[in-house]
């Protein structure tokens, strides 16, 4: 067991070490991420003003747009030098591989959501911090549920053809439930008198939700991964 | 007490994707301290059977036994004992030389890490670039750490794809070098490769693979590559409608 | 055995008007409430198929059997048949009966999203390339795996507006009609299902045929 974290975590290691030389995939990622939210925020202006409402799925859509991205530049990555392979041989837990591979994600996709957060609340002038620690917690169950699904669909894909454009295809209708969760939470956060029991209800959802599916993606990850 | 085996067997492997055959019936012996070669023409189905027997691939009928035993009935610990190089290398070019190596000892859960990742570096003659980045090697300084990091676990059973691809003559013999200290050493190396001048010196025996059946040499006489094309011009006229 | 099923399903389709016009109709949507004879089968059987071929495909995954395989794909192309249809008469008979092309209602939103994730599912096997068969697979079984978190997660969102279900229950006296279309439709699920199945199992045998051939 103790093993299984220990594979797990000098992936987590070496992915860090390797982003944080190159950085490209962090700034790329944060770039696109604020891209997007400027082109909702124009889309959405009335009056001179950003809509409000429009903010918590602005942000929602944003995340889940960068985070594909991410992950399939992260799997790129790893095709390029065939080092995905290296990794299922080795003697260790397959599993272990794909958590390690999770965990490097969260911490890139947390890094993103740092940002733009706060950036989606400013240019909406929606009050997103006034609870930070609902707003973290829901932040964090939803992406957890967000990445545990992609990291698994961009692993199985690596081998596969198009699977530039498969990996939304297949990851999008699967995480619907994320983005309900998340953007009714947030919205249950940003009225002006915060519906904390509606936002706990969709944290404690989403946290079953990634229970759900970290444990599917750990069991289905070596037959997904071996032909 | 870890795994260990000393024979390999291939017990009639076919692998097929969709309607397209790449490997047909193979059937094998190897004992560990053999060099054996596997020839053959590009599409030959080389690159297959190395997939296979590394367990990322898994055979369409027949089994393959690893000391008697099959990669299932063994589990993960088989691949302690495996070591591949392909031809993709499989090194990460955003990091040093020396950080690969640790970083693949880790994984397989090798002690001493320090000092098999010095010995290692020496052995690719790479000691005084460890803390270079891999993306500035050339290919075949790229090739002699990818083998090195093949076989810090000292493998029992070495694939290798190509090996000689990209390699000048000094580095092809030192490589040459290294695999029969390795075959010394008790390890089975069962190496692909094209190149018959240079695997001329290191073989023991060598198959051939053609459209995935494979064809065992059979004279003993004359240079190895007059032998393979002696192989294949008798299998070709084997094929010509009989008169 | 096949041929006589067909006789009979067709049969039963060529009938089934009759018996729908006989019934009595429905207090205040009159003649258009009639479509539900042709919406709420294909719905009941788009669910079942979909569950059919996540069962399938996990079967498969855990055996690698081939026959797991070709009843998930052939549950599969059903789920998203079935699906075209439902999707088509729900919106036809709730724009005629209630004003409304479509709303956001828990059931709704779980049979789009079912039907999207069998049409990502069919994409994968077209466009993967090799070795989709597995891929598809895991797909479909998150796909099950998702369907209570959809379904959660739609109701409550949709509960906190005021809520006028499209989706009414059935009086009572209007029961043979509707199990008279219920039996004709899954007995055409079964042909066409029957019909697949052994379609993708003859494809696999050619593909033997061939790889024997250049033996």
């Amino acid at each position: 067991m103790r093993q299984f974290f220990h594979v797990a975590w000098i992936i987590v290691k070496k992915d860090l070490t390797i982003e944080v030389r190159s950085r490209e995939i962090l700034y790329t990622t944060l770039f696109f991420a604020v891209s997007c939210v400027l082109v909702f925020a124009v889309a959405f202006v009335r009056e001179g003003r950003a809509l409000t409402e429009a903010a918590a799925g602005i942000l929602w859509i944003a995340v889940a747009f960068a985070g594909t991205l991410a992950l399939g530049r992260t799997f790129e990555r790893e095709r390029h030098t065939e080092t995905l392979r290296a990794l299922m041989m080795a003697p260790a837990d397959r599993p272990a591989i794909y958590l390690g591979k999770l965990l490097g994600m969260l911490a890139l996709l947390a890094a993103t959501e740092l940002i733009v957060v706060p950036l989606v609340a400013l240019l909406f002038q929606a009050p997103l911090l006034a609870r930070p620690v609902l707003m973290g917690l829901l932040m964090a169950a939803g992406t957890i549920g967000f990445c545990a699904v992609g990291t698994l669909f961009a692993a199985m894909l690596v081998r596969a053809r198009s699977r530039d454009v498969l990996l939304p295809i297949l990851l999008y209708p699967i995480t619907i439930p994320v983005i309900i969760g998340g953007v009714r939470g947030t919205l249950a956060l940003l009225q002006d008198v915060p519906d904390v029991a509606m936002t706990r209800f969709w944290i404690t959802l989403l946290v079953f939700f990634d229970v759900v599916f970290v444990t599917l993606s750990l069991w289905t990850f070596e037959p997904l991964m071996t032909e | 007490m870890s795994f260990d085996f000393d024979q390999l067997d291939l017990v009639d492997i076919s692998r097929f994707f969709g309607r397209r055959r790449a490997l047909s019936h193979v059937s094998l012996t190897c004992r560990a301290g053999e060099i054996v070669g596997l020839l053959g023409p590009n599409g030959a189905g080389k690159s297959t059977l190395l997939s296979i027997l590394s367990t990322l691939l898994a055979p369409s009928a027949g089994e393959v036994r690893y000391g008697g035993r099959t990669a299932r009935e063994i589990g993960a610990e088989l691949r302690s004992r495996l070591g591949l190089l392909a031809h993709d290398l499989h090194l990460y070019p955003e990091l040093t030389a020396e950080e690969n190596l640790t970083f693949f000892s880790e994984l397989y859960r090798l002690n001493n890490v320090r000092a098999r990742t010095a010995a290692a570096l020496s052995h690719a003659g790479l000691a005084d670039r460890a803390q270079d980045f891999v993306s500035g090697f050339s290919r075949g300084m790229r090739q002699r750490l990818a083998l090195e990091r093949a076989l810090l676990h000292e493998p029992r059973l070495l694939l290798l794809d190509e090996p000689f691809t990209g390699l000048d003559d000094a580095s092809g013999r030192a490589l040459i070098v290294r695999l029969k200290e390795l075959k010394r050493g008790g390890c089975l190396v069962l190496l692909a490769t094209h190149d018959l001048d240079l695997a001329e010196g290191v073989l023991d025996r060598a198959v051939v693979l053609r459209d995935g059946r494979l064809v065992a040499l059979q004279d003993r006489v004359g240079t190895l590559r007059d032998r393979y094309r002696a192989q294949l011009h008798h299998q070709a006229q084997s094929l010509q409608p009989k008169a | 055995m096949f041929v006589p099923a067909l006789v009979v399903t067709a049969g039963m389709f060529v009938i089934a008007p009759i018996f729908i016009a006989l019934v009595r109709f429905e207090g205040t949507m009159g003649l258009v409430q009639k479509i539900f004879y042709f919406h709420f089968p294909p719905a009941i059987l788009m669910l079942g198929s979909a569950i059919m071929s996540g069962v399938a495909s996990a079967w498969f995954l855990a055996k690698r059997r081939p026959s797991a395989d070709h009843l998930a794909l052939a549950a599969a192309e059903l789920t998203v048949l079935f699906g075209v249809i439902t999707l088509v008469t729900g919106p036809l008979w709730a724009r005629k009966a209630w004003g409304v092309w479509w709303q956001w209602d828990a059931r709704l939103t779980m049979s789009l999203l079912l039907w999207m994730i069998f049409i990502a599912y069919l994409l994968l096997r077209k466009y993967g390339g090799p070795g989709s068969e597995i891929l598809s697979a895991g797909l479909a079984v998150f796909g099950m795996a998702n369907v209570p978190f959809i379904y959660v997660s739609v109701n409550v969102w949709r509960t906190i507006h005021p809520k006028t279900t499209v989706v009414p229950t059935l009086p009572v006296d209007m029961g043979g009609a509707l199990w008279f279309s219920v039996a004709a439709f899954v007995l055409l699920y079964l042909m066409l299902l029957t019909a697949r199945v052994r379609l993708e199992q003859q494809r696999a045998a050619v593909e033997q045929i061939y790889l024997q051939f250049e033996e």
